[in-house]
């Protein structure tokens, strides 16, 4: 079912960010969303997430199973990488199949210590695997490849490519290489739409 | 590894400096009452030892340290139970909170000896030192622990929500790890509090067989061997039992974090 959104409208006190915005976004592709900073992209994504509610309009057809890369990492400082991604998954989820995933984006090494120890871009990486290994049949990324050099953008790119075929995807980016790169719709948001 | 060696270096030097302390409060102690000369105002800290060490091998000493802490360690632990719970309630229910305000100030803010004569018209003296313990623990336990939930990462309950993390896990990942220093700063604080408040409620309720009722006989008799070699009893069991509390918690949240 695709995902339609109707007449949506937020604003923040006086600083009015989305406005009557019509949309739709195809089931089981993907879909970037791109535009400047402050033109109500998070925003969109929060509410596709149900964590903040609009002020008008309508949201259908967002499947219950979701799972997202935040624009923070948002993980559990104290505990390994293995158990961040772990909390999200289903209960029978063996650890071989965690590690191997967090070797793929060149974690192997690091994947028992806790994740306060890890470096940034570390840590966007385990957020990624979180993202990627929870069962959802959506996937929201605010800007996930954030933070990361060059070379590991594009294994972890590659990685995320593979393991989101058959998914919705909805991601946001400032990069149109990022965007052109994992081939689907681009949507361009202007501020005050 | 240079860090480490640095840091043994100063646990050393740290340890050599307190032990250097005590020496030097001993000393004055000991100066003090050879200055004095009268043991009935202050005895010296040998004569304490002395007199210690017999208490050690009487009949009873046992079962009234026993006594006692059974009683101020269960009002301690149901004391944090309590508060726990009660702070969990108030978290997520903010009348709850408004609704235990005035018991939790009431408590803080009355003086301890006028609860122990109150509940001595309520309970038996036996059972006093628990009551008092458990008093002592709850507010700050519940100021603390409630202080914690309610600063708990908006973040983290968001990602939480948005995965449809259940309450078990987002108790152990999330609430349990970050409620930590402050159940360990809440537990370190009251162990000390229940103890000197519940030996208080002895003394004052004088239950048969407990440290309590020696303090009350230390003092009738005007024995200050007694009344010290006992205090140091009291310190004793309440600086190990904090110890051995505080590891044991510290090593169930390692175990937690590590699983």
């Amino acid at each position: 079912m695709d995902i339609k959104i109707s007449g949506l409208s937020k604003s923040y006190g006086e600083n009015r960010v989305l406005k009557n915005l019509n949309l739709t976004f195809p089931e089981k592709e993907i879909t970037c969303i791109m535009g400047p900073s402050g033109c109500g992209k998070t925003t969109l994504l929060n509410i596709l997430m149900g964590l903040t509610r609009p002020d008008q309009g309508t949201v259908e057809g967002v499947p219950k199973k979701k799972s997202a890369v935040f624009q923070e990492d948002r993980l559990c400082e104290s505990f390994s990488a293995v158990s961040n991604v772990r909390l999200v998954c289903e209960k029978n989820i063996d650890d071989k199949k965690i590690i191997s995933h967090l070797d793929r984006v060149g974690l192997k090494e690091s994947c028992k210590k806790p994740v306060r120890e890890l470096s940034g871009g570390m840590k966007r990486r385990v957020a990624i695997v979180r993202a990627i290994l929870a069962p959802s049949e959506i996937l929201f990324l605010d800007e996930p490849f954030k933070g990361l050099d060059e070379e590991t953008k594009k294994a972890t790119m590659k990685y995320v490519k593979e393991n989101t075929k058959g998914r919705t995807v909805l991601m946001v980016t400032h990069n149109i290489e990022e965007a052109e790169a994992f081939g689907g719709r681009i949507i361009q948001l202007k501020k005050d739409i | 590894m240079t860090s480490t060696t640095r840091d043994n270096k100063d646990n050393r030097r740290h340890r050599i400096e307190k032990a250097g302390a005590v020496i030097f409060a001993l000393s004055i102690w000991q100066m003090g009452a050879m200055l004095l000369n009268e043991s009935l105002l202050l005895v010296t800290p040998l004569t304490v030892l002395r007199r210690l060490l017999t208490l050690c091998t009487e009949a009873d000493f046992l079962s009234a340290v026993g006594f006692s802490f059974i009683r101020i360690v269960f009002g301690f632990l149901l004391g944090l139970l309590t508060a726990s719970l009660l702070a969990v309630i108030a978290g997520r229910f903010y009348l709850a909170e408004v609704m235990f305000w005035p018991f939790m100030v009431t408590i803080k803010s009355v003086p301890v000896a006028s609860f122990i004569i109150l509940c001595l018209i309520w309970l038996s003296s036996q059972n006093l030192s628990t009551f008092i313990s458990f008093l002592m623990v709850l507010p700050i336990v519940y100021t603390n622990m409630l202080q914690g939930i309610k600063s708990t990462d908006t973040k983290l309950l968001e990602m939480a929500t948005v995965f449809q993390v259940g309450w078990p896990k987002r108790m152990k990942y999330i609430h349990l790890p970050h409620l930590k220093p402050y159940l360990i700063s809440a537990s370190s604080v009251s162990i000390g509090l229940s103890w000197k408040a519940g030996i208080a409620a002895e003394v004052i309720g004088i239950p048969d067989g407990s440290i309590g009722e020696k303090l009350y006989e230390a003092k009738v008799y005007l024995s200050s061997g007694d009344l010290f070699a006992w205090t140091l009893v009291i310190i004793l069991i309440s600086i190990s039992f904090e110890k051995i509390f505080l590891r044991l918690l510290n090593s169930l949240f390692a175990k937690m974090e590590g699983s």
